[in-house]
């Protein structure tokens, strides 16, 4: 293997800056001590953060985000398990089919997916409710919960399988005690990139939320339309907080550079 | 291949995929068909929506130039947020995969990481570094000399085409990543025994190999890009329009569903045209590579 030249390096380097900058910038102001915006320069100070429990709207926006990324993410695997269970173990007409439907929410296009259930929960009587939004959010992290899940299954040494049939195992027991438990890494770590996918949404989910559903980039995204303070920095600094903490378990449990080289392969076809 | 499978019959797969089949029709097809027949349904200012067929929308994006405008505005900023995502991020999944092993995986994550972090913070990052006529990045290009007076990147395509390359670079990144794990690091050492230059191997050996990767990973940008809201919205300000915002708008300010489904679903059929076509177009001029 060649080694980089003196000019690549410098390349890298200053791609690698323009690709952290923003992020960088968003929890440094968040940090500062004045009443604007401004890169802290004499100390640093938690005040923008304390700002944040004065403003109700974002912590109860917070605990809509996190439970409905949590739940949503739960009941798509409540779906997405037996469905990637028979497309990775069964070749029937249809298969391919199938597989593309359950991945197309990753093709449809989240402001088409908004303008869809809104339309369709307004109908339903479910306008702005939350199970609305437990619904459309189950939608859309069913692709990735479906694909780590599928990874999974397609993986695992069935012989283990056959073993357990032989022992008398069937059913339910089978599948409690000796499948699950083999793919269960997949589905824990196909739980956690649906909660961020969920967690992080904001093109669909601003137009189901209304004043008591908002989630937290909805509440974000409003605020920042009004004006830009350090407030919303500290918020911002927060959910990049909680996105490294999902990060970091999927590391522990999976391995990162898995769950993300999986994903462009899927989105590009 | 397997006793387990083979003993069930021919049901059994759909039994189990059947919960997720209904969801998917119920909760997806249906409401995507809706969102079609609402294109086509009238509306008014006093009468709201009337469930009636007639092309009255579908007229009025086709003869008002307004669209057609917004339209354009919105493939331009698509297509120039692809090229420089592809002009930068190419080249730099080429020097991270000539890296060594600890700083490749590092250097990964770094890149590949804000794919998980939320775009709004992104793009509010984005807003900070631009901020009015003396932001971060007009003051940093004008002591370097580069620059005389400040750019104006706020409520401007050129700002909306720079936060969204950020936004999308991952997926460039990791779409010339893949198809270089594909490449052979003999033929690069082979072409430099053969007598050629470093600039000849990457123009010759390297780039026509890398480019179904380039392609394809354009095609994800393109789509992503074309159908963004969050970045377009919070750069762009409430004048600078694009599809995905103007959708927005028709339905939750002006309240004209209508017309706001017939320009997402306009968007929907135009991206998933572009998106087949170029796929099969790729799949064709490079069909030794995906085989």
């Amino acid at each position: 293997m060649r080694r980089n030249g003196p000019l690549a390096l410098v390349f890298h380097t200053f791609f690698v800056i323009v690709m952290v900058a923003p992020i960088l910038v968003v929890c440094l102001v968040a940090f500062t001590p004045e009443g604007f915006l401004s890169l802290p320069t004499n100390g640093f100070s938690l005040r923008w953060f304390r700002a944040i429990a004065n403003y109700p709207e974002f912590i109860h926006a917070f605990w809509v985000s996190l439970g409905l990324g949590a739940l949503s993410s739960f009941v798509a695997l409540l779906f997405a398990v037996p469905a990637a269970l028979a497309i990775a173990r069964y070749r029937f007409r249809g298969r391919d089919a199938l597989a593309a439907l359950f991945l197309s929410p990753l093709m449809i296009p989240h402001v088409v997916l908004g303008i869809a259930f809104l339309r369709f929960f307004t109908s339903a009587g479910l306008g702005g409710s939350f199970a609305a939004l437990i619904i459309a959010h189950v939608i859309i992290v069913f692709p990735f919960a479906l694909r780590l899940t599928l990874a999974a299954a397609t993986g695992m040494d069935r012989t283990i399988e056959i073993a357990a049939v032989s022992l008398g195992a069937g059913g339910w027991t089978l599948f409690r005690r000796v499948t699950l438990p083999l793919i269960l890494p997949g589905v824990i770590s196909g739980w956690a990139l649906a909660f961020i996918q969920s967690f992080d949404d904001l093109t669909m989910t601003v137009f189901l939320a209304a004043p008591g559903t908002e989630t937290l980039p909805v509440r974000m995204f409003l605020y920042i339309q009004d004006n830009i303070d350090p407030l919303v920095t500290s918020v911002s600094a927060c959910v990049i907080a909680v996105t490294m903490t999902a990060l970091i378990l999927l590391d522990r449990f999976y391995g990162l550079d898995r769950v993300l080289a999986g994903k462009s392969g899927d989105a590009g076809r | 291949m397997s006793a387990v499978a083979e003993e069930r019959d021919a049901r059994a797969p759909w039994a189990l995929a059947a919960p997720a089949l209904m969801l998917f029709v119920g909760v997806l097809l249906i409401p995507l068909a809706m969102t079609v027949m609402l294109s086509f349904h009238d509306w008014g200012q006093y009468k709201g929506i009337e469930p009636v067929f007639i092309l009255k929308n579908w007229h009025e994006i086709a003869t008002d130039p307004y669209y057609a405008e917004m339209f354009w505005r919105t493939f331009r900023i698509a297509i120039l947020t692809t090229l420089l995502t592809a002009l930068l991020g190419a080249p730099e999944a080429y020097i991270l995969n000539r890296m060594d092993g600890r700083w490749k995986s590092f250097f990964l994550l770094v890149i590949l990481g804000p794919l998980l972090i939320s775009v709004v913070a992104r793009t509010l990052g984005w807003a900070l570094l631009f901020g009015g006529n003396n932001g971060l990045v007009n003051k940093l290009l004008m002591s370097a000399g580069v620059i005389r007076s400040p750019i104006p990147f706020m409520f401007t395509e050129t700002g909306m085409v720079i936060a969204l390359a950020h936004v999308m670079m991952p997926f460039m990144v990791l779409s010339v990543w893949a198809a270089l794990q594909r490449l052979d690091p003999q033929i690069e050492n082979a072409a430099m025994s053969l007598g050629a230059g470093p600039i000849t191997t990457i123009r010759r050996i390297i780039m026509p190999q890398i480019m179904p990767g380039v392609l394809s990973g354009a095609i994800i940008v393109f789509s992503l890009s074309a159908s963004a809201f969050a970045t377009p919205a919070i750069i762009g300000g409430r004048r600078l329009k694009v599809a995905a915002t103007l959708a927005y708008d028709e339905f939750l300010n002006t309240l004209n569903w209508p017309l706001g489904a017939a320009v997402a679903t306009l968007l929907l059929v135009a991206l998933v045209l572009i998106v087949v076509g170029s796929n099969a177009l790729i799949e064709r001029r490079y069909a030794e590579v995906f085989r």
